[in-house]
């Protein structure tokens, strides 16, 4: 069989195999593929900044966070349903992204600093939604839960197969888009800043125009994922919406995947969810809880990927299938 | 009118006048050659002319349109394209990709940008190593990508800071060959401030000199290195008591460096 013929195949067989999944699957194997995609496409968003375009954001649960607070405050309050309260998401979180890159890159913020300043925003957002109190504070927002057994698009209420293809959807989405622009200009331009600033101005780049497209894309992308997380949890608090966690939890993936690949993010959240979820699950069967166990084999993992695979786990992982590595 | 005109441009730094007064002007397909000791100003004028730094006082024209105090972007989108000393790869991108981002400058579609980057790394030898990353390339092919993607942006005025730095005379030689033809064929204007003499002699229809960010002397190479001004600034006044004889100073200007 040519390479090309076995791409096909594989790629045919690993599309089929995900949209069969909820028809096979139980219960509990659909919320891990579900988590798994949300850690998959949060991901994604997430590597437009950094792996596209070199800026690293270290507060992305900011995002996720005023991005499910918009669309559950406008359902609880107005109910109106997340395909309204997802336009709301995505500007209140493009303006968010848009305000901290205006911030730093005019004042020239770059590297460990803007890491810390989008720390700081996440810390910032989650104390203020602690004194919220329009939007629960920190007794928690909960949306109202109605029947679950038939889907209601329109509200975005159903069985859990539901979320699963609405998050596979997405997550299919935004790997078509990031395909698209890395072999457009924007994707040039951005790896050009990435690897060096002070050439790509030498060449033409407006560099802060090129960085604010990152990072207002970057934020507006997660702003969805924040109205999924709303929707598919049903409760949201400002210590878990915000936390700093999960804005490590979102980086890890492109980074254990493959920095500034295509495909990084999502073999790097799916190894990070079979491999946490899956030795918590294998211990909880033998009898043995472990708090923390998630988060230590992560670590664990983060460490092997690190000395052994640099570039991550797509690139080898793509050679031996046959496909190119597009560590563009 | 000259392509390029510097007026009168001064810059300090913290006191130290790094460049102060400088005139000339460079005429269109021509090579001019920036020259003059270690610390004489020659890389702050370049950063001036490029957009790096804005000039404290002067003016910079290019074909008569004022672009001092621009932003580097703007300057290039004015027709300048420049090379760093220390080169600048994009270390994780192909050597094609590298020429892609500047064509960019000038191409509104990807396959445009591609087919003028190929063109251009044709012209400076590269061609063999456009799949290559460019973290890969030698010193002396770093030095051709910083070249050709400058040239991919399809600049009038091209300037090129210490090519020859750390190159082995060989390489010297072919760079000096490629820098001959681009200048030809591509109808380019070049400025380029070099310590390798060898290089000028080969390379400039005008020198101009700066020395302790000042002019000192401006014009063809064959006079430039009798001029007693520039050999006291290069060699000491007592060289110049005991090379009586012109072809000592000629071997002085003209042996290569190693």
């Amino acid at each position: 069989m040519s390479a090309g013929r076995r791409r096909l195949a594989l790629s045919g067989a690993v599309a089929i195999a995900l949209l069969i999944l909820p028809l096979v699957g139980n219960n509990y194997l659909v919320s891990v593929a579900t988590l798994a995609l949300f850690l998959a496409y949060a991901g994604q968003a997430w590597n437009v900044m950094m792996g596209f375009a070199g800026q690293l954001s270290l507060g992305h649960s900011l995002y996720v966070g005023l991005g499910a607070y918009a669309s559950a405050g406008l359902f609880v309050h107005f109910g109106i349903g997340p395909w309204a309260g997802v336009w709301l998401a995505v500007a209140i979180c493009s303006l968010a992204g848009a305000f901290i890159g205006f911030l730093a890159f005019r004042l020239r913020i770059a590297g460990v600093q803007l890491s810390l300043l989008t720390i700081a925003f996440a810390e910032l957002a989650r104390i203020g939604f602690d004194h919220l109190d329009w939007l629960g504070g920190p007794g928690g927002l909960f949306l109202p839960v109605s029947e679950r057994s038939h889907v209601d698009l329109l509200a975005f209420r159903g069985p859990p197969g539901t979320y699963y293809y609405a998050i596979l959807l997405l997550t299919a989405g935004a790997l078509a888009l990031c395909a698209f622009l890395l072999r457009r200009r924007p994707g040039y331009y951005w790896r050009a800043i990435r690897e060096d600033e002070v050439a790509a101005q030498a060449l033409g780049i407006d560099t802060f125009r090129w960085k604010m497209f990152a990072v207002v894309l970057s934020s507006a992308m997660t702003a969805v994922a924040g109205v999924f997380f709303a929707f598919y949890n049903n409760s949201l608090f400002p210590e878990q919406s915000f936390s700093f966690g999960r804005s490590i939890e979102i980086m890890l993936g492109p980074v254990i995947g493959g920095l500034g690949t295509l495909f990084g993010p999502i073999i790097g959240a799916v190894a990070l969810v079979l491999l946490g979820d899956g030795t918590t699950e294998l211990l909880a069967k033998t009898g043995v809880d472990l708090p923390g166990i998630r988060q230590a084999v992560h670590g664990v993992l983060l460490l092997l990927v690190t000395i052994y695979m640099p570039n991550g786990l797509w690139p080898p992982l793509a050679r031996v299938l046959g496909f190119e590595p597009r560590r563009l | 009118m000259p392509l390029l005109e510097v007026e009168d441009v001064s810059k300090a730094f913290r006191g130290l006048r790094a460049v102060e007064g400088v005139t000339f002007g460079v005429e269109g397909h021509t090579i001019t050659a920036l020259i003059g000791p270690n610390g004489a100003g020659k890389t702050t004028l370049f950063n001036l002319i490029a957009g790096a730094y804005r000039p404290d006082r002067g003016q910079i024209r290019l074909r008569g349109k004022a672009i001092s105090g621009l932003a580097p972007h703007r300057v290039c989108a004015a027709g300048i394209g420049r090379t760093f000393q220390l080169v600048k790869p994009f270390a994780g991108m192909s050597v094609l990709d590298n020429a892609i981002v500047g064509a960019l400058a000038g191409e509104r579609t990807i396959a445009g940008a591609r087919t003028r980057a190929l063109a251009v790394l044709e012209r400076l030898g590269l061609s063999a190593k456009a799949h290559l990353a460019a973290s890969r390339l030698t010193l002396a092919d770093r030095r051709r990508l910083e070249v050709a993607r400058a040239l991919a942006t399809r600049p009038s005025l091209l300037l090129l800071d210490e090519m020859m730095a750390g190159l082995r005379p060989t390489e010297i030689d072919e760079l000096v060959g490629v820098l001959r033809n681009v200048q030809r064929e591509e109808a380019v204007t070049i400025l380029l401030t070099e310590h390798v003499m060898r290089a000028v002699m080969a390379l400039a229809d005008q020198i101009v000199v700066l020395h302790h960010g000042q002019v000192i002397a401006r014009g063809e190479p064959a006079a430039i290195v009798r001029d007693p001004a520039v050999l006291e600034c290069y060699l000491g006044e007592d060289a110049i008591e005991e090379s009586t004889k012109d072809e000592t100073k000629d071997e002085i200007m003209t042996a290569p460096v190693t």
